[in-house]
């Protein structure tokens, strides 16, 4: 398809140039290479004549290449002259003809190293500022909660009903069968190096403790995170995307208080429900791995169950969920309202929600712990 | 303006297609030409099937029935090779204008050339400027995104992307719609000066009566699934098909106007 496109003879200081065949997009690239090489011809010549006779088809990419070809020569101070373009040919050269002749602009590329630096100095900047968003939107939650609190009429319960449907029942059958499986994996690995001190029954008040206080609450605030954190995000998202958010607003409705109210509560009573089913799931699969496994039978294992454990254990995973629950439901929704206008910010938000949700609960699961140590529980 | 004739080469053959979704029958049945060179505009009642039928002839909606060859290649029985062939050739507005939201209006400039053909970063910038003053705009629309650009300039960016790899056909999907007057106005005249220097084929669906005066050298009208007219605006004026007097001689159509004035 290449071949020859741009012929030049030079007689002393003119210069005849005489294009031939398609100059079109599929010849582009040859093309640019046979109009640069022509522009680089010593400097003696003063006359350009370029002849486009022999020039049968011309698209907007040829067009321009001419274009840059006289410009060029202009440029240098020589006379030049186009002649014999087909007469069709003329209106696009006009066309072209009228691209304002300063520098077309290149990408701009800065400095890497200060780029760089200032890319660290911006993600320290986007830290603070998404703690500040994350304290405006508990604010601002706050605030709707009271305003529901004085007009229990004005709260969206279908809606926290809905998304208590989404977050809540659906979540069920996984979140069972993970805290199952952890349990099982737990007693496993507990009766597995026990065995060894000849302690295979405190296995039992490892599987009781960890489960009740820690494992239970972090798997399901984990897995409801990564599953109805993102989706709040994306959701919010996509509606502040299609400008929805601002329809609501300009009905006089606070998005607050309409969209992000109804899920953190339904998050905020999700949470604790799916926390006690995956712990007493987690409870039963380490049960039957003792059993089988282990061989320790039902019988045994509840009593010494119900010597190692006390209600306090329980309380503890207990109190921590909603408030994991609270975390979640406004990183998501902080997030959410931070998607802009491209499909990438979405993206990007959406990954930011989960793995700050996720972040976020397992801090707030140090704290908890240190509190609990101190207060004695 | 030449208008349509049987002896022009004949760029898109649409013949005896049927379109449905489900029970429900959208087109049938269509027969429709479009020639080398002319501006058609493609009308109908709001869901009659106009977009349908454009997004079925560019492959992206299945048909029940029916033939549709562009530059006389059967789009069904083609190969994948010579069907990109065929779509390296055109190119299409969407209603939203579609434009990759992620992406700055140079990188949607360049995406398809660049996937297409192997040229310099500097030739890509200057014909991006090119095409960008083309269209009406100027490089200071360069790097920004989609999402900061008003509904006319996503419009003319949107254009200036279908036209990036010089396409023979460019499908128009209601490229005026959302546009206050002038600016509709202004967009007619730009595609019609685009159609005159590129020697492109033009098919727009439109509701536009002005853009159907100003621009379109043959109208082709869609009514209950099947098109019932095509011709030129005069044919459309004398018809007495009453979908066609309601459409051409309502209140709202210049036609309309002029007879108002005259009683």
């Amino acid at each position: 398809m290449n071949g020859v496109l741009l012929q030049g003879t030079a007689e002393g200081e003119r210069l005849r140039l005489a294009g031939t065949g398609a100059w079109v997009a599929e010849n582009a690239r040859s093309l640019e290479a046979q109009v640069n090489a022509a522009t680089w011809r010593d400097a003696a010549i003063k006359r350009v004549v370029i002849d486009m006779g022999q020039v049968d088809r011309l698209d907007t990419f040829g067009a321009w290449l001419l274009e840059r070809l006289t410009r060029s020569f202009s440029a240098r101070g020589c006379e030049t002259a186009v002649t014999g373009l087909k007469e069709d040919f003329h209106a696009l050269m006009d066309e072209v003809h009228g691209v304002p002749p300063e520098r077309v602009p290149g990408q701009r590329r800065g400095n890497s190293l200060i780029d760089s630096i200032a890319s660290i100095g911006e993600s320290i900047a986007a830290v603070g500022g998404s703690l500040g968003a994350f304290v405006n939107m508990l604010g601002a939650l706050i605030v709707a909660f009271a305003r529901v609190l004085t007009h229990p009429r004005r709260f969206r319960f279908t809606s926290m009903v809905h998304q208590l449907d989404n977050v809540g029942w659906r979540a069920v059958p996984i979140i069972l069968l993970i805290t199952f499986l952890i349990g099982a994996i737990i007693a496993q690995q507990g009766i597995f190096h026990f065995r060894k001190f000849g302690a295979d029954i405190y296995v039992v008040d490892m599987v009781g403790i960890l489960v009740l206080r820690e494992i239970g609450v972090l798997i399901v605030t984990i897995m409801v995170a990564g599953r109805s954190g993102s989706a709040y995000t994306a959701e919010l998202g996509s509606m502040k995307m299609r400008e929805e958010i601002d329809a609501l607003q300009t009905m006089g409705f606070d998005p607050t208080e309409v969209l992000i109210l109804p899920r953190v509560v339904a998050l905020i009573i999700g949470v604790p429900i799916l926390t006690f089913l995956g712990s007493m799931a987690a409870l039963y699969g380490g049960g039957l791995v003792c059993w089988f496994y282990g061989g320790i039978s039902p019988d045994i294992f509840l009593q010494r169950l119900k010597e190692a454990i006390d209600l306090s254990t329980f309380e503890v995973g207990m109190i921590k969920a909603p408030f994991m629950a609270m975390v979640i439901g406004v990183v998501a929704c902080v997030e959410g309202m931070a998607v802009k206008g491209s499909s990438e910010s979405l993206g990007l938000q959406t990954t930011a929600s989960v793995v700050e949700s996720i972040f976020l609960v397992i801090v707030l699961d140090g704290f908890f712990a240190i509190f609990f140590a101190s207060i004695g529980m | 303006m030449a208008k349509g004739n049987g002896s022009r080469e004949t760029v898109i053959e649409v013949r005896g297609l049927a379109v449905g979704f489900g029970e429900h029958v959208v087109l049938d049945q269509i027969d429709l030409d479009v020639y080398r060179g002319e501006i058609l505009g493609f009308v109908g009642g709001s869901g009659a099937g106009k977009s349908v039928l454009m997004r079925t002839i560019i492959g992206l909606l299945h048909k029940r029935a029916g033939t549709i060859k562009v530059f006389g290649v059967d789009l069904a029985a083609a190969s994948d090779a010579a069907r990109h062939a065929v779509e390296r050739r055109w190119g299409v507005l969407f209603q939203q204008g579609a434009l990759f939201s992620s992406l700055t209006v140079r990188e949607n400039l360049q995406f398809p050339i660049r996937e297409y053909l192997k040229l310099s970063q500097q030739l890509l910038d200057e014909l991006s400027v090119a095409k960008l003053e083309m269209v009406g705009l100027d490089a200071s629309a360069l790097d920004k995104f989609p999402s900061e650009l008003s509904g006319g300039m996503t419009k003319r960016v949107a254009l200036a992307r279908a036209l990036a790899l010089d396409p023979e056909i460019v499908f128009l999907d209601e490229p005026t719609s959302g546009l206050d007057p002038i600016g509709a106005g202004d967009f007619d005249a730009l595609i019609a000066t685009l159609q005159r220097t590129l020697g492109l084929t033009v098919f727009m669906v439109t509701h536009d009566l002005d853009s159907l005066h100003t621009v379109c050298d043959r109208i082709a009208v869609l009514v209950d699934g099947k098109v019932i007219a095509a011709g030129t605006m005069d044919t459309m004026l004398a018809s007495t098909h009453p979908w066609l007097r309601a459409y051409f001689h309502g209140t709202r159509s210049r036609a309309g106007h002029l007879e108002a004035m005259n009683v």
